[in-house]
């Protein structure tokens, strides 16, 4: 098995007021092709940072990032053949979905800016892909329900055809039901397109059914690396303690 | 039930539209005494609009009927504004999804806390602060008094809601409605939040309508559970026989929840979810 | 609450409730649709020549033949109130025309690139906003010299910062958002993600902004008319006929009334107009 993904020594701080305040540091593992790896941790704990720095949305990091034999350079955007491949679902499809833009537009626009053709047609495959009527491409994202948007949100996502998916805690926003869905049609059509998945989440049971392996995060360090066993011992209350491990109980000061 | 707190009986509420009113609340009864009532169900099943329907809070377009509605010998139906206010906050509460959205940031937390002993006790301020701190430490939070001094912006979710949770009990109302609490939290601080409410309840001798959407994590904190769908009751039984469930929407709902177990299966859905697309 | 949103209404309907809801929209905008016919159709509805020049019925009052009087000139005031919506509002026009599109502009290129830019382009902002704005763009006219295209420039120049700082803020906040993340994400930057994606978020408050500048900038090109710093005469513009009538206030006062009364109404219109735009397009209506 080859390696999809490997992180070394990935480091990340914000500047803020008075120092630098330093959200992840010595975060290193690698995630093999084809496989689902989890970042789990309770909030604050640095997963969705981490995320971030892979998917090339936040450059201000120190360390390596190898993502298909392409290393990404910190304090540079990411572009060609490496940003079709890396490709990410957000948390909430209320504020992913631009809320002044038609559903053929927001699926169409990526496919003209690629210099595709047939883009109509293209918008109405992509909507089947995930499940949905093409008869959805006329309305605006905030006409549709949330399970829908998600799943537009990822047929947005697939449309570049990505090797790497991240998945930033994607149907935390959902109902259980409409979870059930949207975890379906993600290990669906991580079949169908080889994907690999990066999956952030803080809901041991969301990691248990996708992951194959991952790392328990706590303060912007790895607590625990995770295999298959692991994971059957992760617990709720695990991943609370996490969090709890050495915090004051308060943000801030 | 004999010693019901709450009896709602044949409540429908329903919407105008432009092909006349349509109806989203389909009927339904339901009784609440000193016990956790967890009403569960997808969204759009009316789960929301019926715990708001019993506070009153609907917006006025909403047509609300029912052949009962009552609580603790009031007539629910013909409250006035002035009758709503006296009720509210004292005899029953509300608790809502998102602390970030219920806690008004510019005042600082023992303030919104004291709130509702303001306005329906005649305590002291001291008295009012001595309350606001017993509670406080009441649900879990560490430092009480520094909590009381701090502004919302300074909590985390977890305990903004513990916040909330103090602030709508501080009266020790008679009832609580909870609409889904937790939701906004991690799962961990979800049970955390859930375990405080289930005994508050029981230490306070107070009813709680719970709604959820998760029927697997809040049968672990009910006594008695109704399910939900499209604006109707499919199904209302013990918690404790959720197990044995009868219907097929029952049983699903139970089984949508992923966990390690069903890792490589994929989870039960439902085709006809009756949702528009 | 999601049963509420799946509730759909027509358009058309929505429409009706809306403005049912705001006398304030409608009847602002009403203002300003008699004003812009006014405009439009002013040979049509005028009754007499605006720079036809009466000697023997100098002053008239009100009549049956001038409804509204004749001027200094002989000229009939009725008509030059027709006539004088014109560059008024062409001022307006050209004034929004040239301030919003800069302001706006300016505050996304500042509000997205951050940085170095951000601050050159705060800081100019900075600078023309602390000067006081009918000083400004007096001296403007003055250097320039009078006329239509001069003034409304003079007073563009004045009045895009507030713009670009509102654009600015509000960029800056997008700029974290998801939907931009996301667009990123598949590609889409540039131009394309300035003007496609952020501009549709920034354009509602900037538009409301423009609305109730709106009223201040009428009062200001009549201003600008009243000092002769406006359109030449003969032309009739509302600032100048007032200027002209104060030479006979005591004696005739409805000469510089009429014109002062058609200000009034016209900027009282677009205020009407954006205090009911502001309701609707709040985004918690939605």
């Amino acid at each position: 098995m080859t390696s999809a993904v490997s992180v070394e020594q990935l480091s990340i701080s914000f500047p803020s007021a008075k120092t630098r305040f330093t959200a992840v540091s010595d975060v290193t593992f690698s995630v093999e092709e084809g496989q689902t790896f989890g970042l789990i941790g309770p909030s604050g704990c640095g997963k969705t940072t981490v995320l971030r720095a892979i998917a090339g949305l936040n450059t201000g990091w120190t360390g390596l990032i190898d993502i298909f034999g392409a290393k990404l350079e910190p304090g540079r955007k990411i572009t060609g053949d490496t940003r079709r491949n890396i490709q990410m679902v957000f948390q909430d499809p209320y504020s992913s979905l631009h809320p002044r833009h038609r559903i053929a537009h927001i699926l169409g626009e990526p496919l003209k800016v690629h210099g595709a053709e047939g883009i109509d047609a293209a918008v109405g495959i992509a909507l089947d892909r995930v499940g949905l009527s093409p008869a959805l491409a006329g309305r605006y994202p905030h006409q549709l329900s949330g399970g829908q948007r998600q799943r537009v949100a990822i047929a947005r996502a697939l449309l570049l055809k990505p090797k790497l998916l991240l998945l930033d805690e994607p149907t935390s926003a959902l109902d259980v039901t409409v979870q059930a869905e949207i975890l379906n049609l993600l290990n669906d059509l991580k079949a169908s397109h080889r994907m690999t998945f990066i999956l952030v989440s803080h809901d041991a049971g969301v990691i248990g059914h996708m992951c194959d392996r991952g790392v328990l995060m706590s303060h912007g360090r790895i607590a625990r690396a995770l295999d298959r066993a692991a994971l059957s011992e992760l617990t709720e209350d695990a991943v609370e303690a996490a969090a709890w491990d050495e915090t004051p109980g308060y943000r801030g000061n | 039930m004999t010693d019901a707190l709450l009896t709602v009986e044949d409540l429908t509420i329903s919407f105008p539209s432009d092909n006349g009113p349509v109806p989203v609340v389909k009927s339904i009864s339901l009784t609440v005494a000193r016990e956790i009532v967890a009403v569960v169900g997808e969204s759009g099943s009316g789960k929301s609009l019926t715990g708001r329907a019993i506070m009153g809070l609907l917006p006025c377009r909403a047509h609300v009927r029912a052949s009962r509605m009552l609580f603790e010998g009031i007539d629910l139906q013909t409250l006035g504004p002035a009758g709503w206010n006296g009720l509210r906050g004292s005899g029953m509460g509300l608790i809502l999804q998102d602390p970030k959205f219920s806690l008004n940031p510019a005042h600082r937390v023992g303030r919104q806390v004291e709130e509702a002993l303001l306005l329906h006790t005649k305590l002291s301020a001291r008295e009012r602060k001595q309350r606001a701190l017993d509670m406080l430490a009441r649900v879990g939070l560490p430092d009480p008094e520094r909590v009381y001094a701090s502004y919302p912006a300074a909590l985390s979710g977890g305990m903004g809601q513990r916040v909330m949770i103090a602030a709508m009990l501080i009266n020790r109302p008679m009832l609580i409605i909870a609409d889904e609490p937790t939701s906004a939290l991690d799962r961990g601080l979800q049970d955390q939040v859930l375990t405080l409410l289930r005994s508050l309840t029981e230490e306070f001798g107070m009813g709680l309508l719970l709604i959820s959407h998760d029927l697997q994590q809040v049968s672990r904190y009910a006594d008695r559970v109704i399910v939900m769908r499209q604006g109707e009751i499919v199904e209302r039984l013990p918690a404790s026989e959720l197990a044995q469930a009868q219907t097929a929407y029952t049983r699903g709902l139970w089984a949508a929840r992923p966990s390690f177990a069903t890792y490589g299966t994929r989870l039960p859905v439902f085709e006809d979810s009756g949702r528009p697309s | 609450m999601s049963a509420l949103t799946t509730l759909q209404i027509s358009p058309a309907r929505w429409l009706y409730l809306r403005l049912s809801r705001s006398p304030s929209l409608t009847t602002g905008a009403a203002i300003i649709l008699i004003v812009l016919f006014m405009a439009i159709f002013a040979p049509w509805l005028a009754p007499y020549d605006p720079t036809l020049q009466e000697t023997a019925n100098r002053l008239m009052a009100p009549s049956q033949q001038h409804w509204l009087g004749t001027d200094a000139f002989g000229r009939d005031i009725l008509s030059r109130l027709i006539y004088g919506a014109r560059p008024t509002l062409l001022l307006v026009l050209f004034v929004v025309l040239l301030m919003a599109p800069v302001g706006i502009t300016i505050g996304i290129l500042a509000g997205y690139l951050g940085g170095f830019v951000e601050r050159s382009l705060m800081r100019i902002t900075d600078i023309v906003m602390s000067f006081p704005r009918l000083l400004l763009a007096f001296a403007f006219v003055a250097i320039m010299g009078p006329g239509l295209l001069n003034g409304a420039l003079a007073l563009a120049l004045t009045s895009w910062p507030a713009y670009a700082r509102q654009a600015r803020a509000e960029t800056a906040k997008l700029a974290k958002s998801d939907y931009l993340a996301a667009a990123e994400m598949v590609g889409i930057k540039g131009p394309r993600l300035l003007f496609g994606h952020v501009l549709p978020l920034v354009l509602p408050s900037a538009v409301i902004r423009l609305a109730l500048d709106l009223s201040g900038i009428i009062l200001a090109a009549a201003g600008l008319g009243f000092l002769g710093l406006g359109v030449r005469p003969p032309t009739a513009e509302w600032g100048s006929m007032v200027a002209d009538g104060t030479q006979v206030i005591f004696d005739q006062w409805w000469i510089a009334a009429t014109p002062g009364f058609a200000i009034l109404i016209t900027s009282f219109g677009f205020n009407l107009l954006a205090d009911g735009l502001r309701d609707l397009m709040d985004p918690r209506n939605d």
